[in-house]
């Protein structure tokens, strides 16, 4: 079974910084990790091989630093990398995206034929959760979304069935092969790579790919040019003209901080004194 | 089958590169391991290059390494609550065409520095900390032990540069526990600032950098300094102390940091700047005298783990380059010539270590660590005696200028008495010799 | 958006292509699954009126779904919050939601009768959909936003979202493509006030295919227990913690003082990458928007991403110990102090006044 699994590089998120004067993002020395999300994509796609054999391949699209990532990956236990690396690709938004990612699964499933296509279910930086969608509608596989389960998975028959999360409930649903699947966090915990598979990551030639060798034709569809999206405007949101107004408790103690706090609040909104009220009554 | 190697490098902080990269370059089969994420990511962020080092190894490093600033200007300062009295120099010959000193951001730096290690040649793998040494019958260190599956590695020799707190060394009993009165907690922060703004409130311009130093009153009576640097886009601010005079006070090193940073000299240079993080870390200053056995049966040492740091000139990660370098130099030399490593033959990385820099200047300085540390006026009573001496002699005020010379003398006096002021001079004076 | 440029494009050319120009409409998909339509589709319902207003164009709702009675209350419900035209597919095979028959539904509702923008909401079926149908549309979506507006000059929306983890907000636009997309999540909007009476005309379409046609089968649905999920978007008191906190052990202190006043409690996003609490409890951008009358943030600094799902809140008390948190910026009230001290002294406090109260009722 050959399955693929995508995934970005990303910004760790906590540690991004805007200029105070320029509002431009600081990029400097902000370290970059995989998508969170990814990993959870990562092992269940790893889990499935250990069980059904075959090969685990990760794909990314990027700039040529995010060989980091598809290294790490590969110490998890990921059987082959390619990195999908052009000038042509810089700016895209989701649909650009979709479509170089397909691109590129569409040749390694020229090389050997594609089961499952796996991702996150969103990336931390970006958060749209479109990418996958837009893989599945482009390769025709049946999409999966928000998958917190792989019940069963009949190789023979080419049936899948997973559990969805859905709101307000989770939906069992059967489906056939080749699929995509879009992971729920918390669902699995990535594994701890072997000193072998640190070995073996660090010796594995990565495959390089430009927009020409995944395939692209146009590339009207890559990039900032293939983007329906234009970003008009980046900016920091505007301070609220009134700060918060700050409580004094200058040589208070906790207790008298407390009262001083909760007296601010009532005489703010007597409404919530009341609520407190009734609720206290039993409500 | 287990994996074997001709040298096993721990660590990939400067030692461990300019180690890894040497022996790669050598033509060594070279594993390097690192605990952390990647190269550089358990470091803080500022610190200080000093050129001469890495050029030995990489000689047009300036064209690519991730530098911030060249460093133009030093301040030097001695603090008290409201002021300070220092010296600044300054010269454009700083700005030279290649430069001496450097500010860099350390995760950066290391990154850089790893990627011309693997680009040598030798196999860099992170995530994995090294648990123990393996030793053959005899006792030789012949491989590694880590924290994964299937975790025995082997090799030749092992270099140790594992940083100040070298843990594999110490698990090993290879070295003692490090000693609190040996070692500094030095804390940093990262704020940042835009560029222009940078360049106004230091006065420089393009890559032009400025460091201050400084001493006194902010270090509470603790023997420490406190420093400044300018990076491209940020400043480094941080405080360091000898971890012993922390245990003996209920100060912890983030109020002293505070305080620095709340200076009234200090306070205007970092207004309206962004706190980007903030870390601890250790800083070996036991000098000379700390650093432990250098090399034995099928192991060296180098870097912090091996306490090589000129604390009074601040010099440590040039000395982690040069020492990692020699190390490698020492058993590239072995294998060249066919010899095994054993302690006999890797003792001549010692003999290397004593004819630089390295030990000359530690063995010139290895006194001083005593002496400050025994004789805390140097930090308390003089900021403040200098800086009453400084308002007294600047302040225009009527009084004539030879009873304010007569003031100043007598305040030094009564501050540290006249035998006080002698003695210390002589101190001072033997501890620089 | 996969790779956000750091500074804004320049503009291409404004011209919109002869063949989208006769794209007119504003419309939001209703999200009606198993005999209930979620409330976002209503706030996003209030949120086009505005959006059909400007333009001077009619605000139409798709309801998708089996041949039920529910389906034409919902129907009723779409015209009650504010469209003027409900496009309605009615067909068995919608029983439950799946990708395929929605995004086919969906995309020739589009192409019959073209609209200029789409609105669906962010939940976990707007998002299945809008992924699917903007790529067999080739047009622009953007996920998440905050903020939507006309610019009248180009004709186009302006979608506001925040982006690079939400330190910043972006605009974006869909110029040359139609319809323009955007999703919503539940709570960004503020509820329209519902109108009795109205009479939306119903068009019916077709949906023209055969359940043997679809290869996904839903072979169950569980529903959520009522009591084990968290009820944030609605609760009317919210206390929540941050990193700030410092330890899952002090997070503790932030469940007792929820517990006390019968609050919902939550955190921000680095706690549940550090998996300290649920996904499920996660306020802010990426997580749940609250909107309570009280909400208390103890040791949360406050990123966009945070005060984007927060700022809908009547009241805010921010605790921190830094004073130039950013959570100040947006919060009513604040105290620079400790939180791990302050919360239990409010959880105390707040006991001792709730049993009073009891005591004298």
């Amino acid at each position: 079974m050959n399955i693929v699994v995508c995934i970005k590089q990303v910004p760790d998120s906590a540690q991004i910084r805007v200029h105070p004067v320029t509002n431009t993002i600081m990029r400097q020395g902000v370290p970059t990790i995989i998508n969170p999300y990814d990993l959870f994509a990562l092992e269940e796609a790893l889990c499935l091989r250990d069980r059904f054999g075959g090969t685990v391949t990760v794909i990314t699209m990027g700039p040529p630093m995010a060989d980091t990532s598809l290294r790490k990956a590969l110490a998890y236990g990921a059987d082959r990398a390619v990195l999908l690396t052009d000038r042509f690709f810089a700016g895209s938004d989701t649909l650009a995206t979709s479509f170089a990612l397909s691109q590129g699964i569409s040749r390694l499933a020229a090389e050997a034929p594609v089961d499952i296509v796996f991702t996150g279910k969103q990336t931390i930086d970006g958060d749209t959760a479109q990418v996958g969608p837009g893989i599945a509608k482009r390769l025709n596989l049946h999409q999966l979304t928000y998958v917190e389960h792989i019940d069963s998975l009949d190789l023979e028959a080419r049936e899948i069935t997973v559990r969805r999360r859905a709101e307000g409930g989770v939906q069992v649903l059967k489906t056939g092969l080749p699929c995509l699947i879009t992971m729920l966090e918390g669902t699995n915990s990535i594994r701890f790579a072997s000193m072998d598979d640190m070995f073996r990551a660090a010796r594995t030639r990565l495959d390089k790919w430009s927009a020409k060798d995944a395939g692209v034709e146009d590339m009207q569809k890559c990039g900032l040019r293939g983007s329906p999206t234009v970003v008009k405007k980046v900016f920091a949101p505007s301070p609220r003209t009134e700060k918060a107004k700050i409580i004094d408790i200058a040589g208070l103690e906790p207790a008298q901080i407390a009262d001083a706090a909760i007296e601010t609040l009532f005489e703010a909104n007597p409404e919530l004194h009341e609520d407190l009220r009734a609720f206290a009554s039993g409500a | 089958m287990p994996e074997t190697f001709d040298a096993i490098v721990v660590g990939a902080g400067p030692a461990g590169n300019s180690a890894a990269l040497t022996l790669a370059r050598e033509g060594l089969n070279v594993l390097q391991l690192e605990r952390g994420e990647y190269p550089g990511s358990k470091n803080v962020q500022g610190a200080i290059l000093y050129a001469n080092a890495l050029e030995q190894l990489i000689p047009d490093f300036r064209d690519e390494a991730p530098l911030e600033r060249h460093i133009v200007e030093q301040r030097v300062w001695m603090l008290t609550e409201k002021s300070h009295v220092g010296t600044h120099y300054r010269s454009d010959d700083f700005n030279e065409e290649r430069p001496n000193r450097y500010t860099i951001i350390r995760a950066q730096f290391d990154k850089w520095f790893s990627s011309q290690v693997k680009d040598a040649g030798a196999l860099v793998i992170c995530e994995t900390t090294v648990t123990g040494l393996i030793r053959d019958s005899r006792g030789k260190v012949v491989g590694v032990t880590t924290d994964r599956e299937g975790g025995e590695i082997f090799a030749d020799v092992v270099v140790l540069a594992d940083g100040v707190n070298a843990l594999v060394s110490q698990k090993a009993g290879l070295r003692g526990e490090l000693k609190p009165d040996q070692v500094a907690l030095a804390v940093k922060e990262t704020h940042y600032l835009p560029r222009d703004v940078i360049d106004q409130r230091f006065n420089i311009k393009g890559d032009e950098g400025v460091v201050i130093e400084a001493a006194g009153t902010i270090t509470a009576g603790m023997l420490g300094t406190a420093f400044l640097y300018t990076n491209g886009e940020s400043i480094s601010v941080g405080v360091g102390c000898i971890v012993s005079d922390f245990a003996g006070s209920d100060i912890s090193p983030y109020d002293l940091l505070e305080r620095f940073k709340e200076h009234p000299s200090v306070r205007p240079l970092l207004a309206d700047a962004e706190l980007k993080e903030y870390a601890a870390h250790l800083i070996p200053e036991g000098g000379y005298k700390a650093v432990p056995q250098v090399a034995g049966d099928g192991w060296l040492v180098a870097g912090d783990a091996g306490q090589f740091v000129n604390s009074l000139h601040r010099e440590g990660s040039n000395m982690a380059m040069t020492t990692g370098h020699l190390a490698a130099l020492t058993i590239a030399e072995l294998k060249r010539e066919g010899r095994p490593m054993t302690a006999a033959n890797l003792s001549t990385y010692r003999k290397r270590l004593e004819d630089s820099y390295v030990l000359k200047d530690l063995k010139k300085y290895r006194d001083l660590p005593t002496v400050l540390h025994k004789n805390k006026q140097f930090v308390t009573a003089y900021p403040e005696l200098l800086s009453q001496a400084a308002d007294t002699w600047f302040r225009v005020d009527g009084v004539d200028k030879r009873t304010k010379e007569r003031s100043i003398l007598r305040n030094f006096r009564r501050g540290r008495g006249l035998i006080g002021l002698v003695g210390d001079a002589y101190k001072m004076a033997r501890a620089f010799r | 958006m996969s790779q956000p440029p750091n500074r804004p494009q320049p503009a291409r050319s404004k011209g919109l292509p002869e063949h989208l120009k006769d794209y007119r409409g504003v419309w939001v998909v209703v999200e009606a699954e198993r005999g209930h339509a979620h409330t976002v589709s209503w706030e996003l319902l209030g949120e086009g009126r505005k959006l059909a207003d400007e333009l001077e164009v009619d605000l139409g709702a798709v309801v998708m779904g089996p041949p039920e009675p529910w389906l034409d209350e919902v129907c009723a419900e779409a015209g009650a919050h504010g469209a003027d035209l409900v496009y309605r597919i009615a067909d068995p095979v919608l029983h439950d939601y799946r990708t395929q028959p929605f995004t086919q539904g969906l995309t020739a509702l589009v192409e019959t009768y073209k609209p200029e923008i789409l609105l669906l909401g962010a939940t976990t079926l707007g998002r299945d959909l809008a992924g699917s149908v903007a790529t067999t549309l080739a047009t622009g979506l953007t996920a998440d936003c905050t903020e939507l507006a006309i610019d009248m000059e180009t004709r186009s929306m302006a979608s506001t979202r925040p982006t690079f983890g939400g330190s910043l907000l972006c605009t974006i636009h869909t110029l040359n493509f139609r319809p323009q997309m955007a999703t919503v999540r539940p709570r960004v909007m503020a509820m329209p006030k519902r109108v009795d009476g109205t009479d939306p005309k119903i068009i019916d379409h077709p949906l023209n295919l055969a359940e043997d046609d679809i290869i996904t089968k839903v072979l169950d649905y569980v529903l959520d227990r009522d009591d084990d999920k968290p009820r944030l978007a609605y609760a009317d008191i919210v206390v929540a913690g941050g990193m700030g906190l410092g330890s899952p052990e002090n997070f503790q202190l932030v469940i007792e003082l929820a517990r006390v006043l019968g609050a919902e409690y939550g955190g921000s996003r680095p706690l549940v990458q550090k998996g300290w609490i649920p996904a499920d409890r996660q306020i802010g951008q990426t997580g749940k928007t609250i909107r309570p009358k009280l909400y208390i943030a103890a040791g949360i600094s406050g990123a966009v991403q945070h005060r984007v799902g927060t700022e809908g809140a009547d009241m805010i008390l921010a605790i921190n110990t830094d004073p130039n948190a950013p959570i100040f910026e947006f919060a009513h009230y604040g105290i620079v102090g400790d939180a791990l001290k302050i919360l239990p002294a409010l959880t105390e406090a707040f006991r001792t006044r709730l049993t009073a109260l009891k005591g004298a009722a």
